[in-house]
């Protein structure tokens, strides 16, 4: 690949990337009421992607072969745990990737 | 006006120190990973701050390794970002009426960002747009730090850091679980984590984010009548 060629992959990447998240503000104008069944969308939308960006985590975890997910599972329910107690974003995710790299790297596999 | 932009500053920064040792640690990665693939720490910086997408960044890397393919890169980089599209429909009357910010908060809007500009609650008297402008530069800037940084040191890091990736699932996590206990019903969450299983199952690990975007669109648009009245009104 020429240097030419290097930099329009990057731009074509970066476009792309925008948009993605330009389209839905370029299809329905600020200036204008958002049409009430985007609208719902948009209410409904969030839960059902926070739960599929925690499946997209975790996409390449093996639960049937190697160690099963286990450090995985051990760690999220660490974190949740931590979470409903303290409810302190900050202490919960560094006590659950504490829990999840002490397991990778001195008890599991 | 300057009290304005510090005060919503103090307020967001705490909201983003969990990305910071995320995407120090996953931004070093992926600038490492450049490094050993043979390019300059300038590859690393200015791809991480122009397409400002992990997963799409390291896909990239092979895209400059392999022949050069233009309409296949751009179509392929659109299925990888696509996820964003929802970001946008829930962000779309959030980022009314913020001016010239309103374009950068649209360009910075990545997985991360949206989550804490979605969830956070701001305190009274803030800010909201300067409260979320500062999210997202600060996101971005510890990203393309990171990148720089892992670009410059290459394979000169020799420390265990294996597992310190986990710092992104568990602040998903942690973002659910404070979605879970704001809501009354928990049908959609429900409905995404479905998919996204039963997708993952079907499709394998690298094609099923399209599907699973899909499917959680068509049910929540034919089950409208039913759903509606469970979801929370922003």
């Amino acid at each position: 690949m020429t240097f030419y060629e290097e930099v329009v992959t990057v731009m074509l990447c970066g476009l792309a990337s925008v948009t993605t998240r330009a389209l839905p503000f370029i299809l329905f104008s600020s200036k204008k009421p958002t049409p009430p069944m985007v609208r719902y969308l948009g209410n409904a939308l969030p839960s059902a992607i926070f739960a599929m960006l925690i499946v997209y985590c975790l996409k390449n975890t093996s639960f049937l072969t190697g160690a099963h997910g286990i450090p995985e599972i051990i760690a999220i329910i660490f974190t949740v745990g931590l979470h409903l107690w303290l409810r302190q974003m900050l202490i919960s995710v560094m006590g659950g990737t504490s829990v999840y790299m002490l397991l990778v790297q001195f008890y599991l596999p | 006006m300057n009290n304005t932009r510090i005060n919503a500053f103090r307020a967001a920064l705490p909201n983003t120190i969990p990305i910071l040792a995320g995407f120090l640690f996953l931004g070093m990665a992926y600038g490492v990973y450049m490094n050993v693939s043979g390019f300059s720490f300038w590859y690393p910086m200015i791809m991480s701050a122009v397409i400002f997408g992990g997963s799409l960044e390291f896909v990239a890397v092979s895209m400059l390794l392999s022949p050069f393919a233009p309409a296949e890169v751009f179509l392929l980089a659109l299925m990888i970002q696509a996820r964003h599209l929802f970001y946008g429909i829930a962000m779309l009357d959030r980022f009314k009426g913020l001016g010239w910010k309103r374009w950068y908060l649209i360009y910075g809007l990545c997985d991360e960002s949206f989550s804490i500009n979605f969830t956070a609650r701001i305190p009274e008297g803030i800010d909201r747009g300067w409260f979320m402008f500062w999210v997202t530069l600060l996101n971005q800037l510890y990203w393309v730090g990171g990148a720089t940084l892992g670009g410059l040191l290459g394979s000169l890091l020799t420390f265990d850091t294996r597992g310190l990736d986990f710092v992104m699932t568990a602040m998903f996590v942690v973002i659910f679980l404070e979605q879970l206990l704001h809501e009354r019903k928990h049908y959609t969450a429900c409905i995404g984590m479905l998919s996204a299983v039963v997708c993952l199952n079907v499709f394998g690990a690298d094609s099923f984010m399209v599907p699973t975007m899909g499917m959680i669109l068509a049910i929540l648009v034919f089950g409208r009548r039913y759903l509606e009245k469970t979801v929370n009104p922003s």
